[in-house]
């Protein structure tokens, strides 16, 4: 048990809910989001709580943090995506956050879990249709429509663009989970050997330091792939909320 | 200067040093605006080459992978959807798959940036 790798991601009841034959507990995996929640906004909040206008270190990160993503959104939406400026910096820290808790050993990681990652990519699309269809109507629909195609394939290639709309939030869902969650397989199986080869005897620990050297740079790239991650997410939101807003290609 | 304050010193004594001090302050003003113009343009273009240079190869990977599987499972789930609602078995499912694989060599193509995307607005 103690070296299943996939034992890190069960889900286990804390608070068992039920609602009208519906399993609404409140379990380990809710527990890490309320505080990865707590923490992100209890980070900005502490930080920026006593501000001066010369900003302290800890200042200076939630500044850097709130810079970061404003460069990113203006780049990828133009000045006009800053309306979406609370819904991707939401999106940005709590991905950060989550994926970084993660790494604490035997915390649970958030992110690992396909419907939490798919539940945020279906915020970002459907926050894309809405405010598309508010913005321009039908006119939404000419993100369909590329420019210059021969009337005769028009309907091959709107049911090709279509189907590469839908197979976005999957596509965006997929990345954060696979990443998460096969990292942490890796980190785990290679802590794992260090483990069963120490149970070898004196030739297996002199074995074992070469798994141990793995698990601490695997650890390194881990908080690394966790920054870009989120970092990718957050980008592929610009890049969708610019066609929501400037549908016509 | 010993004795007074510092915010008489600057009122009544020395006349002359708020002119000073105002362009003086200007001055500062300019450059430091200059500087952060200039510090904005290259965080920019850093952030544009960045993006590609700081993608390690594992990244690249499952997000390339992931572009096209996303493709075909839509296709599929379509597919799968359209024969279920319309009893068409099997031919939504053919149809449909195989355009999930070209919606899917789309999505590997942007990403990769090898289709020209429209200029950003």
């Amino acid at each position: 048990m103690a070296q299943d790798p996939i034992h890190q991601f069960h889900i286990s009841q804390l608070v068992p809910i039920e609602i009208g034959g519906l399993d609404f507990s409140f379990t380990n995996s809710s527990l890490f989001m309320v505080a990865t929640a707590a923490v992100a906004g209890g980070f900005l909040y502490m930080t920026t709580a006593n501000r001066g206008l010369v900003p302290g270190r800890m200042q200076s990160v939630s500044e850097m943090s709130y810079e970061f993503v404003a460069n990113m959104l203006r780049d990828g939406a133009g000045s006009q995506g800053m309306r979406f400026f609370p819904l991707v910096f939401s999106l940005f820290m709590f991905v950060l956050v989550a994926n970084l808790i993660g790494m604490f050993p035997y915390f649970f990681t958030v992110t690992s879990h396909i419907i939490v990652t798919f539940m945020l990519a279906m915020l970002v699309i459907g926050t894309v249709v809405v405010y598309g269809f508010m913005k321009h109507g039908l006119g939404f629909l000419k993100l369909f429509v590329p420019q210059g195609v021969p009337g005769v394939l028009m309907p091959l290639v709107i049911a090709i663009e279509v189907i590469s709309f839908l197979s976005r939030p999957i596509s965006l869902s997929v990345r954060l989970f696979a990443n998460m969650l096969a990292g942490h397989i890796t980190l785990k199986v290679f802590a794992g050997f260090v483990t069963s080869l120490g149970a070898l005897g004196a030739l297996g620990v002199g074995g074992a330091i070469l798994p141990l050297i793995m698990t601490v740079a695997l650890t390194g790239l881990e908080f690394l792939v966790a920054f870009l991650q989120a970092y990718v997410f957050a980008v592929l939101t610009c890049m969708y909320l610019n066609d929501a807003l400037h549908p016509g290609h | 200067m010993s004795n007074g304050p510092p915010r008489d010193d600057s009122e009544n004594t020395e006349p002359d040093r708020d002119i000073f001090d105002d362009r003086e302050l200007q001055a500062r003003r300019d450059r430091l605006a200059s500087n952060l113009a200039k510090l904005r343009k290259r965080s920019k273009s850093e952030e544009e080459g960045g993006s590609t240079s700081a993608r390690s190869g594992w990244g690249l990977a499952v997000k390339v992978s992931s572009e096209f599987i996303a493709g075909i499972t839509v296709g599929a789930i379509l597919g799968f959807g359209f024969d279920s609602y319309f009893g068409t078995s099997p031919w939504g499912l053919i149809v449909l798959l195989m355009l999930g694989f070209a919606a899917g060599v789309l999505n590997v193509l942007r990403a990769v940036g090898k289709v020209a995307e429209p200029p950003k607005l």
